[in-house]
């Protein structure tokens, strides 16, 4: 980091959700809040890619490290990073965590198990 | 043409204000170039690393000092 304070050469890391409607959607988004909260990375808007708002498409091209979370396999999240161009990020999905559709409440044991996965896929 | 440039002042960010008023100057157009250095004005645009530079409100690049080939292509 240069001296001033600024964040030239701090690259962030974001984390994506498919917020999506369904249980399973509510535990990606309170998963992605959490990492967010807790410094691991920054949640930063899924929307926004899907808009191609431009300031959201270009800090994420200049992100060190994306982790997208989907909570079951339409795979939004994934597939709306890859309409955009994206590619390389990593990909979480709670159906091959165990977790299955209309089967899963936001508890916070649940958040915290994508939670832990999250961490780990940014500390590879 | 409106064009931001933002970023709190380091190196980079002072490169890349060069780098857009050299490129201004020489495709000899009419812009209003203006440098942006609060975080919270920054991050109304979706940016979050500097420098960034933004274009009648289209954001360019982020991250990084653009060269000027790149700014002359944005200018066209």
């Amino acid at each position: 980091m240069s001296d001033c304070g600024c964040s030239c050469q701090a690259a962030p890391k974001f984390v994506f959700s498919c917020s999506g409607a369904a249980d399973v959607g509510e535990v990606a988004d309170q998963a992605a809040r959490s990492v967010s909260r807790e410094g691991t990375a920054k949640m930063f808007c899924l929307a926004g890619i899907g808009g191609r708002v431009s300031g959201i498409v270009k800090s994420t091209e200049a992100a060190q490290k994306v982790v997208a979370i989907d909570g079951c396999p339409l795979n939004c999240a994934r597939r709306t990073l890859e309409e955009a161009g994206f590619t390389g990020f990593e990909h979480i999905q709670l159906d091959g965590l165990g977790f299955k559709k209309g089967e899963t409440p936001a508890t916070p044991e649940n958040i915290q198990t994508v939670v832990r996965s999250v961490s780990e896929a940014f500390s590879k | 043409m409106k064009i931001l440039v933002m970023g709190p002042g380091c190196p980079k960010c002072e490169q890349a204000e060069k780098t857009v008023r050299d490129a201004v100057a020489e495709a000899g157009i009419a812009a209003d170039i203006e440098k942006v250095k609060d975080f919270q004005e920054i991050a109304k645009y979706g940016v979050f690393s500097t420098p960034a530079v933004v274009i009648d409100g289209e954001v360019k690049v982020v991250g990084k000092a653009p060269s000027k080939k790149d700014v002359l292509g944005w200018l066209k």
